[in-house]
């Protein structure tokens, strides 16, 4: 156990992603202790103030806290991000190991599937299912949990595959085990690592897609608060209040340095062990 | 040739690419029970095919075009590269203990015993009773050990051996051919041993088939073999056995 803090102490990028990320998480958690304000209580005679000690990123043009609000609006996203990650990396992952490790038509099935599908753009289907299924956190899922497993599918099926030709697992297969025990047994802890540095990288490409949605209007609906959403709404207030729409923006970012800089870290950790 | 009935019979069997390109032609040998036979040859001369095809293990690409393999006896495989014969995040306790559970239908408790007897066997450190290990904590030596033990889990009529010291160091390549040879005098198992050192196959084997570009040159016992090499690629490998000259005469004492 030691030897493995010791390890992350000597990888700094997996160090200042998990302080970063930790940050985040910690705040979300502990923001009805940290701030006085309720997200969504307004307060029309304390409308576009610049931040201060009272507020401190200012307030919006309805006067709620925007610091309370990025906060909020990060437990919704965050919350979702990894919601719908979920099902897509389980689906992804065990695909990937069937098509690379058993090959032939089964290899071929999902490869097929995988191709047609990425051959869609990611937001002409959200906005299809956003449409059918109404706005909000479902379309999110729905979409995902049709996409969102090709690219686990793809980086899992080609280590399978190369697994598939070194000697442990031709020798587990001589000696007798059964294919599913090989997969799950043997074959997935080798593939996980991997998987997770992309689930990191992947994590960050949904949150920019939550936020986008939310952007446009067909993601996150309103009362909610989302950085989306924020961003838009301090739109029309850019020349006067720039920091309505640049902090959640910056939050965005933040998190996608901070997820980044983890995936990273851990690739690193994997790679010297 | 023996006079017992044979446990292994491959006849005529050939072996191709999916291109057509032919890479074992014609190899016939037969193998009794308790035999050693040893396969000495070049790298890419079908040696290690012609026991993947035994094991029904060919790789991807090769077919078997023509021939016959029959076995009696199940057989288990000792890899050439004992670290890639591991799984790399599996703790070799378990790793055997799995095949032991598998193979020989007992309790997880039991399998674990089991395996822990046979490493003993195998002359591996009482400390994996303690504390499990990685592959990569094990030197290759050790490994080479837990591979065999894996093989012998199988409880084989026949063990194949493809060139299980050829990435090992010289000293501890004795330590396990030693090791083998006891074995295979305790536990009476027949054996197929894959090698290009002539020295070493003659040390272990019988008999002995010396292959070149996937076809069998010569086939016999190996001491007529070695004193009349009837193939020049096999008087080749004989030449190529390099003796240690000035330690020849007084071996005994050096020892």
């Amino acid at each position: 156990m030691t030897s493995g803090l010791k390890r992350i102490w000597n990888t700094p990028s997996l160090l200042v992603g998990l302080i970063m990320f930790a940050a985040l998480i910690l705040l979300t958690v502990f923001i009805p202790y940290i701030s006085p304000y309720d997200p969504s209580e307004q307060n029309l005679s304390a409308f576009l103030q610049p931040p201060s000690a009272e507020h401190w990123l200012g307030t919006d043009q309805l006067g709620r806290d925007l610091f309370t609000r990025l906060i909020y609006a990060a437990r919704t996203d965050l919350k979702i991000m990894v919601l719908a990650e979920i099902i897509p990396f389980c689906i992804g992952v065990f695909l990937g190991m069937l098509a690379g490790y058993y090959g032939k038509w089964i290899d071929t099935v999902i490869t097929l599937l995988s191709d047609t599908l990425i051959a869609f753009p990611f937001y002409l289907i959200v906005i299809i299912v956003a449409f059918a299924s109404g706005a909000g956190e479902r379309g999110i899922y729905i979409t995902f949990i049709l996409v969102g497993w090709i690219v686990f599918a793809r980086v899992v099926r080609g280590l399978s595959a190369s697994f598939r030709n070194q000697e442990w697992v031709a020798s587990a297969q001589t000696l007798g085990l059964p294919g599913v025990k090989i997969i799950l047994r043997h074959l997935l802890p080798n593939v996980l690592p991997q998987a997770v540095v992309v689930l990191m990288t992947d994590m960050i490409g949904l949150l920019v897609a939550i936020v986008t949605l939310g952007y446009l209007g067909i993601g996150i609906t309103p009362p909610t608060p989302d950085w989306g959403t924020m961003i838009s709404d301090g739109q029309p207030f850019i020349t006067t209040a720039w920091w309505l729409s640049a902090v959640p923006g910056f939050a965005v970012v933040y998190t996608g340095i901070a997820l980044s800089l983890l995936g990273d870290g851990l690739a690193d950790i994997w790679r010297k062990k | 040739m023996m006079s017992i009935q044979p446990i292994l019979e491959i006849n005529a069997l050939s072996l191709a690419a999916k291109s057509k390109e032919r890479l074992v032609n014609n190899v016939s040998f037969s193998l009794s029970k308790g035999e050693s036979l040893g396969l000495v040859g070049e790298s890419g001369s079908g040696k290690s095919l012609t026991l993947r095809a035994i094991l029904g293990l060919l790789p991807n690409g090769v077919e078997q075009t023509g021939g016959t393999i029959k076995s009696d006896v199940s057989s288990a495989m000792v890899f050439q590269d004992p670290r890639g014969a591991l799984d790399p995040l599996c703790m070799v306790v378990n790793q055997l203990a799995e095949v032991v559970y598998y193979r020989q239908k007992v309790s997880r408790k039991a399998s674990r015993m089991i395996a822990l007897e046979l490493l003993e066997r195998l002359g591996l450190p009482d400390s994996l009773k303690k504390k499990d290990r990685y592959p990569s904590q094990l030197s290759g030596g050790q490994c080479q050990r837990v591979v065999i033990a894996l093989a012998l889990a199988c409880k084989p009529g026949i063990l194949l051996c493809d060139e299980p010291t050829t990435a090992l160091d010289v000293t501890v390549q004795r330590q396990i051919i030693e090791t083998i040879t006891n074995l295979q005098q305790e536990l009476g198992f027949a054996m197929v041993f894959v090698t290009h050192n002539l020295a070493i196959a003659a040390n272990l084997c019988s008999r002995l088939c010396v292959m070149k570009q996937g076809q069998i040159v010569e086939h016999g016992a190996t001491l007529d073999i070695l004193q009349n090499p009837s193939d020049p690629y096999t008087q080749m490998l004989i030449d190529s056995v390099l003796p240690l000259p000035e330690l020849e005469g007084s071996r005994d004492s050096w020892n």
